[in-house]
């Protein structure tokens, strides 16, 4: 007599609902943790937290790393990993840097030469990935390599961007009318977030989209939760890795571009460890590395709650540098756990600790029992 | 003779000694003085062996030592340890506390920061092995939280500071003892595989790490604690940890919980992989792995002596990586094996290789 006990068990059957999906419920509780500490943010420490303005700034400062950590929710969904996102970053801001300064191009050429950058990397790594079978880590680790490398060939020394017409579109600002904050000398000055940010919201809901009302997206969960279930439903494994591996290839590039867009110069260190801020934040927004379960809202949130933390850090004093990626794992730490637990609870065996950790009364009685 | 060496060309050794001898045939025709090695008296006195073969296998002994943890790792839980650059960081913080906590540095002293830095290593490991054992995480996604937190760590250990440690002793284990010519990170490797493939032989570690990584179930259905062998994994890639963080700490004299062995664990996970290696548990050869960690340093090495500049080391390095990887994927090989079959084989053969590929071994005519 086993103990399981599916998620309907006990309900009678008319009443029967569909249990919310994995996906949904790890999505719920980044948002819900998300809101509470912000919340809290907002209640305990009050002053920075209040002002619209340092909310927007997490985007106007992030919005690379949500279009890049978009791309790398898809690759995860399908069951792969990318960890060429920064690499790739790094030597698009060169390479269209040098292509303003140098080559004289024009903005709308840079960014053509940005997603080119991007969609060769992806096309590549999903080739060897998808076709040769090749590990994905191994492929994209060696794809970050590379980038990184032709960063400093490209051009040795950081350079920043002069060319006026992109001067102009760095600097222009979107002003938000009705919420704003107060300057120091009383003046109210409305909200404004950048460029960037419109392109990431814009990728995040074409990306949304995609995964929910398309077959592509559902052929994605359906390769990342069971490769050989979705080979017997007919479905192209094979071409659908290499999409999402070129997908991934175009966001970094559009990622790169957005980055471009933030600081104006381009340098080899550029985007450092993007690639592991990435995929903590697409861990934290509930996207599983081994597939079939994730979404990009959670992803965005995950983004958000990582740099929340960061604040949250420096607003309560607690100001040696280290203090900041110490909270990073614990947070992470956190999520991970209870994503763990969470899943373990609802699958059919539910959680188990190993033999030595359990209360042993309990087990002996219900063995005698049955 | 010959079924040793058709025994050989069928494991999974070949492409990383094939890769090898590629690269000492590439450096031979290049610069036919590329290995020798020359007798010179260093800056302290002492008489050493001197040469590219002496920086190749010096440079990657901590490589080395790290790529035989992350083997059994890898082949017990299908997956890796990305923490263990952070981790050899807090390793040797720990080492370098304990040495200038006490006065005077002297062996005991060193056995005993040794001893720590390993205890808090193997804490370390053990923390992730439970995450990884018990908690059924991904290994690459629990250990991305010693990752993000550990260089921080290390720094908080370290008070801020980059410590130095000025000591002959140290000195000895970092470069050379007096009278013997070899560096002391050499022998501290061949130490350490001399004791690796003793264990290796005369206990079960091997065969269980390899039932638990190639099947789990049927391996706790037999009888093998899982758990145990999983958290065993780890905490023997925490000795080692503590080791190559030792060893790195004695080679530069000084600890920057920033940049020691930073991106080690990338090479390290590299190693496991051009070694022959499944990145997705299973059977494992530690010999592939300590073989692939050496090609990795030769590479770097011989891309020097060409006189790439270290920035750009990273390109061509990756460009030989897939090459490599490229070679030993089984789709390649299948599509040599055909290849193979079509130019060499004679019609009969080619006529028997066929009906033994169809279902019934072409009785059914």
């Amino acid at each position: 007599m086993t103990r399981n006990r599916g998620l309907n068990a006990g309900i009678p059957a008319e009443k029967r609902r569909e249990p919310i999906s994995n996906t949904n419920l790890l999505l719920t509780i980044t948002i819900c943790t998300f809101i509470g500490m912000y919340v809290l943010a907002m209640l305990v420490w009050g002053g920075g937290f209040l002002n619209p303005q340092q909310f927007l700034d997490i985007f106007n400062n992030n919005a690379f790393l949500i279009v890049v950590s978009c791309g790398l929710t898809i690759v995860m969904i399908a069951g792969g990993i990318d960890i060429s996102v920064g690499g790739i970053t790094a030597l698009v801001t060169m390479a269209c840097v040098v292509y303003l300064d140098d080559q004289g191009g024009s903005v709308i050429g840079s960014a053509v030469l940005a997603l080119g950058i991007g969609t060769a990397f992806g096309l590549v790594q999903g080739v060897l990935v998808s076709y040769l079978d090749i590990q994905p880590f191994i492929v994209t680790l060696a794809g970050m390599f590379f980038a990184k490398g032709m960063t400093t060939i490209v051009s040795a020394v950081p350079r920043t961007a002069a060319l006026e017409s992109f001067v102009a579109l760095k600097e222009f600002r979107i002003v938000i009318p009705g919420i704003g904050s107060y300057g120091k000398a009383g003046n109210f000055i409305p909200a404004r977030i950048e460029i960037g940010v419109i392109v990431a919201i814009a990728i995040v809901l074409a990306i949304l989209f995609i995964l929910k009302w398309t077959r592509f997206g559902r052929n994605l969960y359906a390769v990342g939760g069971n490769r050989q279930s979705a080979l017997m439903l007919g479905i192209n494994v094979k071409r659908t890795k290499f999409y999402s591996y070129l997908l991934s290839g175009l966001l970094s590039g559009i990622g790169g571009y957005v980055y471009l867009l933030h600081t104006g110069a381009g340098n080899a260190s550029n985007a450092t460890a993007a690639e592991i801020q990435a995929i903590a934040s697409a861990i934290i927004g509930g996207t599983l590395l081994t597939g079939g379960v994730g979404n990009v809202i959670g992803t965005l949130f995950g983004v958000l709650s990582l740099k929340t933390i960061n604040n949250i850090v420096i607003a309560s004093g607690l100001r040696e540098p280290y203090w900041q990626s110490i909270t990073t794992g614990l947070m992470l730490c956190f999520f991970i756990l209870l994503q763990s637990i969470v899943l373990a609870l609802r699958s059919k065996g539910g959680f188990k600790l190993p033999g030595w950790m359990r209360f042993k009364s309990d087990s002996i009685k219900k063995d005698l029992a049955t | 003779m010959a079924k040793r060496l058709k025994r050989f060309s069928r494991s999974q050794l070949v492409i990383p000694v094939f890769a090898l001898f590629l690269l000492i045939v590439f450096n031979l025709i290049r610069d036919a003085g590329f290995f020798e090695l020359t007798i010179i008296t260093n800056n302290l006195g002492d008489t050493v062996l001197s040469g590219n073969i002496v920086s190749i296998l010096n440079g990657a002994s901590e490589l080395a030592i790290l790529a035989i943890g992350m083997t059994l790792v890898t082949a017990s839980s299908r997956g890796q340890d990305i923490s263990v650059g952070a981790a050899a960081a807090i390793a040797g913080s720990i080492f370098v506390s304990v040495l200038r906590g006490a006065g005077q540095i002297t062996v005991p002293v060193i056995l005993i920061g040794f001893l720590a830095s390993c205890a808090v290593a193997v804490v370390f490991g053990a923390f992730n092995g439970t995450l990884v054992a018990i908690f059924k995480i991904q290994p690459m996604i629990a250990t991305l939280i010693l990752f993000s937190a550990g260089r921080s760590i290390a720094y908080w250990i370290n008070g801020g500071a980059t410590p130095t440690v000025e000591n002959s002793l140290v000195k000895f284990i970092g470069s050379f003892i007096p009278g013997i010519p070899i560096p002391t990170p050499i022998i501290i490797v061949i130490v350490f595989g001399i004791l690796v493939s003793l264990v290796l032989r005369f206990t079960n570690l091997g065969l269980y790490t390899q039932s638990v990584g190639i099947n789990e179930g049927s391996a706790r259905l037999n009888g093998i604690n899982t758990v145990w062998m999983k958290l065993l994994s780890f905490m023997i890639l925490g000795i080692c940890v503590a080791i190559a963080g030792c060893i790195n700490v004695c080679k530069i004299g000084l600890i920057n919980h920033e940049t020691l062995l930073l991106d080690i664990e990338m090479d390290a996970i590299l190693a496991v992989a051009i070694g022959g290696n499944s990145l997705s548990g299973g059977k494992f050869s530690l010999t592939g792995s300590v073989i692939g960690a050496y090609i990795i340093q030769a590479l770097t090495v011989t891309l020097w002596a060409m006189k790439v500049p270290s920035t750009a080391v990273k390109a061509y390095k990756a460009i030989v990586i897939i090459a490599i990887v490229a070679i030993s994927s089984p789709v390649v090989k299948e599509y040599a094996l055909r290849l193979r079959d079509r130019l060499f084989k004679k019609p009969e053969k080619l006529e028997q290789s066929f009906q033994e590929g169809s279902i019934d071994g072409g009785k059914s005519l």
